[in-house]
């Protein structure tokens, strides 16, 4: 049996529900088939988490929720709703 | 003698606000953009101090003073930094052939998105310009830029690991074409996958003067200020209205962040504006509404 590799999803969503919409995504290959770039797709390859679960990938974290710093309140920065995904593949090489 | 620049409009400026950047397609002309490539080529753009004035930073009869003055550039320029701005830096960016890649056993890759320098919280903003000499294709990789991520508070490479974001766009355009940018917008170089190389030319531009009111406020007008009926509507609202314009989601927005970025936009207008009592779509109107706050 080929050795197993880890593939990563990471899907950012519009809220912190599983079932929001992707608003942004990267994707990580450890089995070394597919070589993923930044800006190489201008569609989410799922449309919602939920999406990505029944493709069977396995949901490893999702970001917590937390209380907005006192003054900070307004400032918009990093996505805040990101879910990791993985999977494990059969790698060649 | 140079020609008097053409000034932004305000829609134009209220698209800057809300969007990041403005996008001027073949703005410049062929006998610009050959000479621009000639010397690109022949390593002789010049070398600049940072902080010298703008005025100063390109000798009189350059290619680079030629296109610094062109009317619709020049205006931009003043529109969004003023007059008497200062050159903060120039840089040439070569996306070479995949060929060279192979030649050298590299591995070709697209650039992560960033925001340029380091964190900046504003409310100031320096110009950049994005100059495409020849026409870019969708194979020519193009720079990425994601609309509306100019306002947020973010640390360079930082937000590398978003790959891909809804909305994004890549500059595909002809020759000539001119982005005038917020310094704060997300963007990135593309793989060029076509058999010849891709040049882009950045010039950062620093105020040195209040940022308020630098455009051609002339076309401002009392519907501009004035609020209009929101949620509950028997007709669509004009898209064209500059509360439209400053209010328009991205598709990247997370559904409550992207209420914030609205907020941001109107603080940010409120400062390009001069009136600090602005609000577009009463967004900061409700949540600034505390009567009797301040009295005993």
């Amino acid at each position: 049996m080929a050795p197993l590799r880890q593939k990563l999803l990471i899907l950012y969503l519009a809220n912190s529900a599983l079932d929001a919409q992707v608003v942004s995504w990267a994707q990580y290959d450890g089995t070394g088939a597919t070589d993923p770039q930044p800006g190489d797709a201008d569609e989410p390859p799922y449309q919602s988490g939920v999406d990505a679960l029944r493709d069977g990938w396995r949901l490893l974290q999702m970001s917590p929720l937390a209380p907005h710093a006192a003054g900070a309140e307004f400032t918009t920065s990093y996505l805040k709703y990101e879910f990791v995904f993985e999977k494990l593949e059969e790698s060649n090489g | 003698m140079a020609e008097p620049p053409i000034l932004l409009t305000t829609r134009q400026m209220a698209e800057f606000a809300a969007r990041g950047f403005l996008r001027f397609d073949g703005l410049v002309p062929d006998s610009i953009n050959q000479r621009f490539l000639g010397e690109a080529r022949e390593n002789e753009i010049p070398v600049v101090a940072a902080g010298t004035p703008l005025d100063a930073a390109y000798a009189p009869g350059s290619t680079l003073r030629a296109l610094v003055e062109l009317p619709l550039v020049r205006g931009a320029i003043e529109s969004l930094v003023g007059p008497g701005c200062r050159f903060d830096h120039h840089f040439l960016h070569l996306a070479h052939v995949p060929e060279t890649f192979e030649k050298h056993g590299v591995r070709q890759s697209s650039q992560p998105i960033h925001q340029d320098s380091t964190i900046d919280p504003g409310p100031g903003f320096d110009a950049q310009l994005f100059y495409f000499p020849h026409e870019v294709t969708r194979e020519m990789g193009g720079t990425r830029l994601l609309p509306g991520s100019h306002l947020r508070i973010v640390s360079e490479a930082a937000v590398s690991r978003y790959q891909n974001l809804r909305g994004q766009q890549h500059v595909v355009c002809p020759a000539g074409t001119l982005l005038a940018a917020h310094h704060g917008l997300w963007h990135a170089g593309g793989r060029n996958r076509s058999d010849r190389p891709r040049y882009m030319f950045k010039i950062r531009l620093n105020p040195t003067v209040l940022q308020q009111r630098l455009w051609n406020t002339a076309d401002l007008g009392p519907d501009d200020a004035a609020q209009r009926p929101i949620f509950w509507l028997r007709e669509p609202q004009d898209p064209d209205h500059l509360h439209s314009i400053l209010c328009r989601p991205e598709p990247w927005y997370e559904q409550d962040t992207g209420r914030l970025e609205i907020l941001n936009r109107i603080r940010f207008w409120r400062c390009l504006l001069g009136d600090p009592d602005f609000d577009a779509d009463y967004w900061l109107s409700r949540i600034e509404n505390r009567p009797g706050a301040g009295s005993d």
